[in-house]
């Protein structure tokens, strides 16, 4: 068919679009001149590729502690704000699935109406909250904010499990005899458990990417690993070693993704067979 | 009550958490940067007395130009990301499951790298000795000789909406990075895959051999795809048009690091309003514009849903009839 041809080209051309930076960060972790970014010298000979920014990374070279300091400051404030908000958020679907009051279409409002907010609005709004109570900013303020903005995400995702729930087998526990807090820990949680992770994972990729909000509430001196790498692009002789270091995640994150889809369609084959 | 599931108590246990972190969190932050847009300020960076100097102060400077380059620039993103969406989500709509998977996830997979890092490798290409800046000349050269051909009525408004400039290409002056392009260029690649997924979604759903109804019935490829798949998935585009429009208003790392001082959007003002000046009530009042700007585009698509079911059921209704008052005449 014609027409699907023509769109199959444009998905190409799309497709490539989105991969030219990609490709370039990979590139560019090995170029050996930081400042000028090229692989050329002055006379326009090509100086070969170099992996002295991958050592830098490995072996924590000094030049670049602050970068690696932020990094592992993203990923412990990603980690919390994972935790906290997936906790939250959890309760929050199954308020909202639950209970169908005046209070929860508050409540849904206040869960839904972050989501459509420029991040920025979120930014801002923290900062006067903090302003206005006359807190100093650093990393507490941090977290807050990641919570604030992971909660409504975590939710939407439980949400949207708890649709296909079957709210019956929840009552089916109790006629069982079991209580409130077993009917939920053996029952309902564990049906959710891919819901909750799911939304995790997507509090934690929202989270540790985020430069917005961080940079209206991270006060002076608190960097995250964006909020620094922002900093550095104005005068840094570093900047191949940021390439470096996203690259090295990206491999990391493939594989991990990779290993899990393995693992879950390994036990689905298992089930099967033994089904 | 006897079902302990749906208690009250209960409810109270659940809903407090998350209730009263997002009600502190985030609704009365908000409300105090509405109060402080009633607020003057001190020379000192601090929150002076109650006043309305704040919102006469916004008609004055740069501020209405600010506005209304923000919401053209998020126009231009939108329109192109639709545009290049559209076919792509058609694309992929088509294939079968196996590609649909690997193609959908293909579209995900640079949201792996920071966003910052992305937007920092577009700096590094956009360099004026690039060969992007080569593209660039062409790119206003094509535009400043499409724009000849217009009508004067139209290159009058488009020279007044600030969608063309006047005169000559000057190769010189003209340098890809801190250019408006840019920024409309990076925004698209930012939002594109958001655009992709929500038009992606709604045309899985669509029922293709509704094309090859109309394409049985002589309609040419491009006006079946026109009346028959576009309406299918409007709602779609529906969400696809919100998903980058809001971001695209609420941008401030891709004008930051590609516009320079010539694109400065509502975004960085609030920015530099906030942290450079210490000018909280003019941040504050931004901040409200900006959220009108996101708010007044989703209460409309949201009246349009609900207008759109509204006929949508109408017609079921009739027909529905049309078919029981058929079948009762047999």
């Amino acid at each position: 068919m014609k027409r699907s041809f023509v769109s199959v080209v444009v998905l190409g051309l799309v497709l490539a679009f989105l991969y030219v930076p990609i490709v370039l960060v990979f590139v560019y972790g090995f170029v050996p001149n930081g400042v000028s970014m090229s692989f050329f010298d002055a006379q326009g000979n090509f100086t070969g590729f170099t992996t002295k920014w991958y050592n830098h990374i490995f072996t924590g070279n000094f030049a670049i502690r602050d970068l690696l300091s932020s990094f592992w400051l993203s990923l412990t404030i990603a980690g919390l704000a994972t935790l906290v908000s997936s906790v939250l958020g959890t309760t929050a679907a199954l308020a909202l699935h639950r209970w169908k009051d005046r209070i929860q279409s508050i409540h849904y409002g206040l869960v839904y109406v972050p989501l459509v907010m420029p991040d920025i609005l979120i930014g801002i709004s923290l900062l006067m909250l903090f302003v206005a109570m006359k807190v100093e900013c650093g990393f507490w303020t941090i977290l807050i904010a990641h919570v604030t903005f992971c909660v409504s995400y975590v939710a939407m995702t439980v949400l949207a499990r708890l649709a296909d729930f079957d709210d019956r087998i929840v009552e089916a526990a109790y006629d069982l005899g079991a209580g409130p807090w077993t009917a939920f820990f053996k029952v309902e949680l564990p049906v959710l458990m891919p819901g909750i992770i799911a939304g995790g994972l997507l509090a934690f990729t929202l989270s540790i990417d985020d430069v917005v909000i961080t940079s209206f509430v991270n006060g002076a001196g608190t960097n995250t690993f964006p909020t620094y790498v922002s900093s550095m692009t104005k005068h840094s002789r570093n900047l191949p070693s940021v390439f470096a270091l996203s690259t090295l995640m990206l491999v990391f994150t493939c594989a991990l993704t990779g290993i899990s889809k393995l693992i879950g369609g390994r036990t689905q084959v298992t089930r099967r067979k033994r089904g | 009550m006897n079902n302990p599931l749906r208690s009250k108590k209960a409810e109270w246990v659940v809903t407090t958490p998350s209730f009263l972190w997002l009600a502190f969190f985030f609704a009365v932050p908000a409300v105090i940067v509405l109060a402080f847009t009633f607020h003057g300020h001190d020379a000192s960076g601090g929150v002076g007395d109650w006043s309305l100097s704040t919102w006469r102060e916004l008609v004055d400077p740069d501020y209405p130009a600010i506005v209304w380059n923000t919401l053209r620039i998020s126009f231009e993103v939108t329109v192109w990301s639709i545009l290049l969406a559209l076919p792509c989500a058609y694309a992929i709509a088509r294939m079968n499951a196996r590609w649909r998977g690997i193609v959908a996830g293909a579209i995900m997979l640079p949201f792996w790298t920071s966003f910052v890092v992305r937007v920092f490798a577009w700096k590094t290409m956009l360099h004026p000795d690039g060969w992007l800046q080569a593209c660039y000349l062409g790119w206003l050269n094509v535009r400043a000789w499409l724009f000849g051909w217009l009508p004067g009525f139209l290159q009058e408004f488009l020279l007044w909406a600030g969608f063309a400039a006047p005169g000559a290409v000057d190769p010189a002056s003209s340098t890809i990075l801190d250019s408006e392009t840019a920024v409309v260029l990076v925004s698209v690649y930012s939002f594109l895959p958001f655009a992709i997924m929500p038009i992606y979604s709604a045309a899985e759903k669509f029922d293709f051999s509704l094309l090859e109804a109309a394409r049985d019935l002589g309609a040419k490829n491009f006006y079946a795809f026109r009346r028959i798949f576009i309406p299918g998935i409007r709602q779609g585009i529906v969400s696809a048009i919100l998903m980058v429009f809001i971001p695209a208003v609420g941008s401030y790392v891709i004008p930051q690091m590609l516009g320079g001082t010539n694109c400065v959007l509502i975004g960085n003002k609030i920015f530099m309003r906030a942290i450079q000046n210490r000018n909280i009530p003019h941040a504050s009042a931004l901040a409200t514009l900006m959220a009108v700007a996101v708010l007044v585009p989703i209460g409309i698509a949201m009246l349009w849903k609900r207008r759109q079911d509204a006929r949508d059921k109408r017609r079921l209704d009739e027909q529905t009839a049309k078919l029981a008052v058929g079948g009762g005449g047999r």
